[in-house]
Formats: C-alpha cells, sequence, structure tokens
C-alpha cells in the first residue's frame, strides 16, 4: 500500500476509484448488519479482491470477518498454498469445507464426469448453517454469465440456500437491504459491477499479489474438448490423450478437473491486462466445463444454493 | 472497444425501459454489437438459439434475456446489468423490463442512473407505460431522459411520424417537469442512430443514442459544477480497531467510516452530527493509502474529528452551512413495489441511509393519475385510500425516532428512502421526500 497523501483535486473519480468505492461502500454496510459474516475464500484473483477491498475498509483495524473455503479436492496445489500465506499474512481465520470428507461418507457421489464443482454446494449450505453464518461475501461479478447478470448485489437466500430469481427485492440507490428471518441468509457481491478487465486493471494498480497460475508458465496440457486440461490426480486421462508441452495461463482459478488454461504468453499484468482487453471469448466460455453443460447451468446451480 | 480504453475515463450509469416488444432487448443488443462489446462466443450462442428458433439473421435479444422463463417465454422478467466500455467512457446498463406487472424494475433501474433511455414504437407512440417510465423518472429526479423512437425502419423512415411524437413527449414532459428530454429516431435492428449515424434520416441532425451516452455528464459531474449545497456523509461503520488494529500506533485510532453521498468534505470543515445535533471539525480524511485533504462525492473514506463527539452508525455527518436537520414527520412520495396493497395507519421499517427506523404511514394522502388529467404532477394526485403493486402515492410518514431526512429535489441521497416489511424484511417501496411546507412541529423537531 502507498504512503504518501493522495490529492485529488479533480471533482471526478475514476471508474476504478469509483468501483472501489462502491466496493467498500457495500462491504461496511452488509458489516454493519452482520451477525456472524463471512467471505467465501478461494485464492482466485475476484476473492483477493475483494479480501483487498474490505482490508482498505476497515482499516486501520483487522478485516472483522472469517474466511470459509470450499475445497473439492481438486484444487491446485499452488493456489491452496497462496491461500493459506493470505491468510497468514493478514492474521485471519479460515475455515475449510472439504466435498472429500462427503464423498468418503456417502452424503456425496463422485459425477460420473469427474468434476466436483457442482458437489460444492452442499458442503456450503452445511458450513454457513453450522457456523451460524448471517452475511456471505463472495466475488461473483454480473459480468461473468447472464443468470448472475441479474441478481442483486446484496442476495436473499431461503432457509434451503436457494435463489428465487422471480422474487427479488428491489434494490434502490444505494440502499442495501440485507435484513433476513432467521435460518435464511444474505449472500453480497461487492465485485458486483465490475469487469474482467477492472478487476485486472484494479489488481496491477494496487499490486496485488496473485497465485502464479493466473501467469505463462510452461506446462503438461492436454485436449480436452477443446480445452487445455493439466494432468492432475483429480483427472482421468482418456485414451488418446496425449500431453504435451505448452505456454499457458489460466483466467479463473477453480477445480483442475474442470478448469482449463488458454495460451498465453503473459508473464505480466500489462501483458494480462492486454489480453484481456483483446479477448473475443468469454472467461467463463474459454475456461469452464461445468458452464458448458447447458443453456442455464449457472441459473440451475444459483437456485440450489451454489455460489 | 475496450482496448483503448484508459483507466481515467469516467463511468455512466444508464437504465432502459420500454413497453413489450418495443424492441428493448434489441436495442441493447446492438449497442453492445455496435460498440464489440459482444464476444465471438456469446454471439455464436445467440446465431446458434436463433437458427434452432427458425428465426432469420441473430436475435440480438437473446443475449439479455439470462434466465431460462425469460428465454421460454422470449420476455424479459428482471433488470439485467450489462457493462461495455467505449474509449470515451465506461457504461453501466441496467436494463429493465417492459410489462406493467414488471415496473418496479424500472424504478430500481432508474434509482441510480445517470441517463433513462426510453423506447416508444414508432407505430403506436406514446402509450401508458411511456407516461409511467416518464412519470418514475420525474419522481426519482433521473438527470437526462433520451426517448429513443424505435422502429423507425417501418415507417420507411419517415419524418412526421417521429414529430409527431417527439411533440407529444416534449408535451408530456414539460408537464411532469423532466427539462432534458431528448428523441432519436432510431431502428435497433438495423442499427440506425444507435451507435452509427443513418444514412437514410437524413432529416435528423441530432445525436445518435451512443453519442448522448458518450457526453451526458454524470450525476457526480452534474453535482460538482452545481452550486456548492453542503456536503453529506452518512455513517456506516466507526472504526476504533484497540486490540484489532494493524499496529500499535493505531490502537487508539478513531475514525467514522461512509461513503461522501453528496457535495466534497475538505480537512478543517465545520461539522454539524444529526441527529444529536452536535457541531465539530474535520480534523482528518482517511484512506487506507494514505490522508486526503479532500473527498468527492463517490468516495468511501473515514472522518477524524476534532472533538470527542458521540457518533454511531446510523448517524449523519454534514457540513455547518446548510446541515441537513432531524425530522419526525414528513411527506413523501412512494412507489409502491409490492403485491400486497398499503393502507394507512401501516407499521413500516423506513431504511434511511444507515438506518432503519420504525415507522407508521399516518395517511395515504392521494395516487398520481399517470395520464396527468391535472396538468402537472402535483395538480394529478386522485383521492385514494390504498396504495397496490405499481402505483405512485403521496404519504405521510410519522418516524418512532427522528432522521435527517431532506428534500428529494434537492438532494438525492438524503431524500430518498425506502419501505421495508418489519416482519420479513422485504423492501416494499421506493420513496422520495418533499418539502412541501417544512416548518417546526409540535414536537420540535422539523417538518417537512
Amino acid at each position: 500500500m502507498r504512503n504518501s497523501p493522495v490529492t485529488n483535486t479533480e471533482h471526478r473519480l475514476t471508474t476504478l476509484d469509483a468501483l472501489e468505492s462502491e466496493g467498500i461502500h457495500i462491504i461496511r454496510e452488509a458489516i454493519g448488519s452482520a451477525r456472524k459474516p463471512v467471505l467465501l475464500f478461494s485464492g482466485g484473483k475476484d476473492s483477493v479482491v475483494v479480501l483487498h477491498l474490505a482490508t482498505k475498509a476497515f482499516w486501520p483495524g483487522r478485516v472483522p470477518f472469517e474466511l470459509l473455503h470450499v475445497d473439492t479436492g481438486h484444487n491446485f496445489d499452488e493456489v491452496i498454498a497462496f491461500r493459506d500465506a493470505t491468510v497468514a499474512r493478514l492474521g485471519l481465520r479460515l475455515r475449510v469445507a472439504r466435498v472429500q470428507d462427503y464423498i468418503d461418507d456417502g452424503r456425496l457421489r463422485e459425477r460420473p464426469d469427474g468434476t466436483r464443482n457442482p458437489l460444492q454446494t452442499v458442503p456450503l449450505l452445511d458450513a454457513i448453517a453450522s457456523n451460524g453464518y448471517d452475511i456471505v461475501f463472495g466475488g461473483a461479478r454480473r459480468d461473468e454469465e447472464k443468470a448472475r447478470a441479474k441478481e442483486r448485489v446484496v442476495s436473499l437466500r431461503d432457509e434451503f440456500g436457494q435463489w428465487d430469481p422471480r422474487n427479488q427485492r428491489p434494490e434502490l440507490w444505494n440502499l442495501y437491504n440485507a435484513r433476513h428471518l432467521p435460518g435464511q441468509h444474505v449472500r453480497v457481491f461487492p465485485l458486483s459491477n465490475w469487469t474482467e478487465l477492472d478487476v485486472w486493471r484494479y489488481i496491477e494498480r494496487e499490486r496485488i499479489e496473485l497465485p502464479s497460475l493466473y501467469f505463462a508458465h510452461e506446462r503438461d496440457v492436454f485436449d480436452r474438448d477443446g480445452m487445455w486440461l493439466t494432468p492432475h490426480p483429480s483427472v482421468r486421462m482418456r485414451e488418446g490423450d496425449r500431453a504435451t508441452v505448452k505456454t499457458v495461463r489460466y483466467r479463473t482459478v477453480g477445480d483442475a478437473s474442470c478448469t482449463g488454461a488458454v495460451e498465453s504468453d503473459a508473464s505480466l499484468i500489462a501483458d494480462v491486462i492486454a489480453e484481456v482487453a483483446a479477448t473475443r471469448i468469454t472467461e467463463r466460455g474459454a475456461t469452464r466445463a461445468d458452464d458448458r453443460l447447458s443453456e442455464a447451468a449457472m441459473e440451475d446451480r444459483k437456485k440450489d444454493g451454489y455460489f | 472497444m475496450t482496448t483503448t480504453t484508459t483507466t481515467s475515463s469516467s463511468l455512466l450509469r444508464f437504465a432502459t425501459a420500454g413497453s413489450v416488444d418495443d424492441g428493448k432487448s434489441t436495442l441493447v443488443g446492438r449497442l453492445l454489437h455496435d460498440t464489440k462489446s459482444i464476444l465471438a462466443d456469446a454471439y455464436e450462442a445467440m446465431e446458434r438459439v436463433s437458427r434452432e428458433r427458425g428465426g432469420d439473421g441473430v436475435d440480438l435479444a437473446l443475449l439479455t434475456d439470462g434466465l431460462r422463463a425469460e428465454r421460454e417465454q422470449g420476455i424479459t422478467i428482471d433488470v439485467a446489468y450489462r457493462y461495455f466500455s467505449t474509449p470515451r467512457r465506461t457504461f453501466i446498463l441496467a436494463d429493465c423490463p417492459g410489462h406493467v406487472q414488471y415496473t418496479r424494475n424500472t424504478v430500481t433501474g432508474a434509482s441510480t442512473a445517470d441517463v433513462l433511455v426510453v423506447l416508444i414504437d414508432v407505430r403506436f407512440g406514446v402509450v401508458e407505460q411511456t407516461r409511467r417510465h416518464l412519470a418514475v423518472a420525474a419522481l426519482l429526479r433521473v438527470p437526462h431522459v433520451v426517448i429513443a423512437v424505435n422502429k423507425i425502419d417501418l415507417v420507411e423512415f419517415a419524418q412526421a411520424p417521429f414529430d409527431r411524437i417527439a411533440g407529444e413527449v416534449a408535451a408530456h414532459a414539460t408537464k411532469l417537469g423532466l427539462d432534458d428530454v431528448v428523441c432519436v429516431p432510431v431502428s435497433a435492428l438495423d442499427g440506425d442512430n444507435v451507435a452509427d449515424r443513418s444514412t437514410r434520416t437524413t432529416w435528423y441532425s441530432g445525436p445518435t443514442i451512443l453519442d448522448l451516452l458518450e457526453t451526458l455528464p454524470n450525476t457526480d459531474e452534474l453535482a460538482a459544477s452545481a452550486a456548492d449545497s453542503g456536503w453529506r456523509l452518512p455513517v456506516q461503520w466507526v472504526l476504533r480497531p484497540q486490540d484489532a488494529a494493524i499496529a500499535p500506533a493505531y490502537r487508539d485510532y478513531r475514525g467514522y467510516a461512509g461513503l461522501v453521498v453528496e457535495g466534497t468534505v475538505r480537512v478543517g470543515d465545520a461539522v454539524s452530527v444529526q441527529p444529536s445535533g452536535r457541531s465539530t471539525t474535520v480534523a482528518a480524511i482517511d484512506t487506507a493509502d494514505g490522508p486526503l485533504d479532500e473527498a468527492v462525492a463517490g468516495r468511501s473514506v473515514a472522518i477524524r474529528l476534532t472533538d470527542d463527539v458521540d457518533v454511531a452508525r446510523g448517524d449523519l455527518l454534514s457540513s455547518t452551512a446548510g446541515a441537513a436537520l432531524p425530522t419526525r414527520n414528513f411527506h413523501a412520495h412512494i412507489a409502491w413495489l409490492a403485491q400486497r396493497p398499503l393502507r394507512a395507519r401501516e407499521r413500516v421499517l423506513v431504511q434511511h441511509g444507515s438506518s432503519f427506523v420504525t415507522a407508521m404511514v399516518t395517511s395515504i394522502d392521494g395516487i398520481l393519475d399517470i395520464s396527468l388529467p391535472g396538468g402537472t404532477l402535483d395538480a394529478s394526485i386522485v383521492p385514494g385510500h390504498e396504495l397496490a403493486l405499481n402505483d405512485i402515492g403521496v404519504v405521510s410518514v410519522q418516524l418512532a425516532q427522528p432522521l435527517p431526512i431532506e428534500d428529494y429535489g434537492t438532494h438525492r441521497r438524503t431524500g430518498a428512502f425506502c419501505i421495508v416489511d418489519p416482519h420479513d424484511g422485504n423492501t416494499l417501496a421506493a420513496g422520495t421526500a418533499r418539502a412541501s411546507a417544512p416548518g417546526t412541529g409540535a414536537d420540535g423537531y422539523v417538518s417537512i
């Protein structure tokens, strides 16, 4: 963080200034009405930016909430290491809900396609209920996907964690209504109005650290339905799958079984920004097999209580 | 296209509204398409679905219909937010559905909008929904209204029907007190006068829709150039880290965190704290990146005060000159957004800034007839005893505790409030306080 005094004599906020201030306002507002707040933190860039905004919102105090990660058991080691280092650096408390535990004791079953992203919903809702979280922050953005484009900044979930898209509360001016009944909770998305490019430009401006996967590196990859997957214990290789070394990076970091890399030479933030600005493929379309399941894949998962 | 946008560009929030089938989703799709904001895979998905439905060409409306029910029924249900940019500006678009039963979404979209774009089908002219959308724009004081007179291709690009509608709109806007309304002839389907100037409306020399969106000043820019009427900062959180301080030097730090919602606050400014009425001075304006000399509207900061006064979440800090004053009784316009009706003497919660206060709607003083039979908004309030979904009413409200609610016409942020159901927490209405006859009430508080 910069320490020199900043003077803004111009009567205008830049887009990034406006988005940062809006995000901080949303976080402070939600915390003001929370009994037990939590941030869903995966070590991915969006949750890293939300955490960064929270450190600014409560400066010079520590961030006043816990972090929760729903671990599919198929995450990249680099990302888990980054997650733990970040938590330690900020002196925060992290809880981890493990999909593997649910598979081991039979509450969940592995899907035939091997992807575990849809399996995160049950451990997430159990963790929210058992810890009594009432305000759950997430890094979702409206520009990611069509169903997300319709979600409120402060979004009510019923007793079953479900989102009812046809019966959302009107959200007026900058008045955010996080009131809810016992058993319900609200999801709060401070980055609702940010685009992928805004997130990257902000990461550059603020010099925010990210897992190394986001930048170009050499890696063994193989082609699976038009995506570059990497050999990983969670990925079942099929006959004919042949790994080759390519220079790639990840646009999103999720479950290794369904998150693909993109070929890229972007090794610096500035390169990534140039690449994102010039891209012709949406973030999720390029790299997430789970969103390709159907036209309404995200809507269905959100209704069931997904992030 | 995004590649040439600089990070110093300003942000414009706009909303689109229209009635069923006037081509609003197509206009939005057209804006995104012509500003090259649609990525290849999203475009291919639209092409595929358009083909499957047996349509000719690409149905741009598919881009915004994000929910399954919307795609199945071919209508838009909920506000969809879209993001795009041009070299001149970054845009946040709230795309609001047209059906009467979803008018509440237009209210939602318009509440944050710098510009409201209203669609009119050139063949049908001003219809009831148009009048409703213009009334919402007037009530919420949206700074600019742009009327897209659409489907101009279906009247052979003729000037006469456009002129007739523009005249009708201008007359209605005058009655509502809307002073910045511009009409543009467009074909959303073909792209005429959306992003690119049409060669088929040679009689029209005004701006395109995108020209207007790129150049109209946003709310913060307007406020900066307006006469100084003081600043406002609702306190969201008291920063008192004590043992949770990030460094020992901050153990005894005490700052008041919030968003500057109006005006510019400067170090040394005299401060009035409401509702307590205490006076003090701004000692410092802090951010995690270092102190500021001043903070403009739209910036989140923490304020330190020179005196040890009692300030809590929900309080309002304002400049002493033109200070906000607490009130317990006020009149307001409200847009009723719930299925169940509102009746007089109902107990509700009023959400204002960071406060929720118990309140009673002491009377329903009338309902707006959106056809404006009285010639003005104020003269078109007809008698009524309850408000139904989508009604705009005039009500009197009594608060259990005083709040610094101000006239919405002069203080958009501190004049805005919501009515919330005390039982389930649902948001029931959007309200704008109005100063009809300010004065001091029997309880010693200002009445507005």
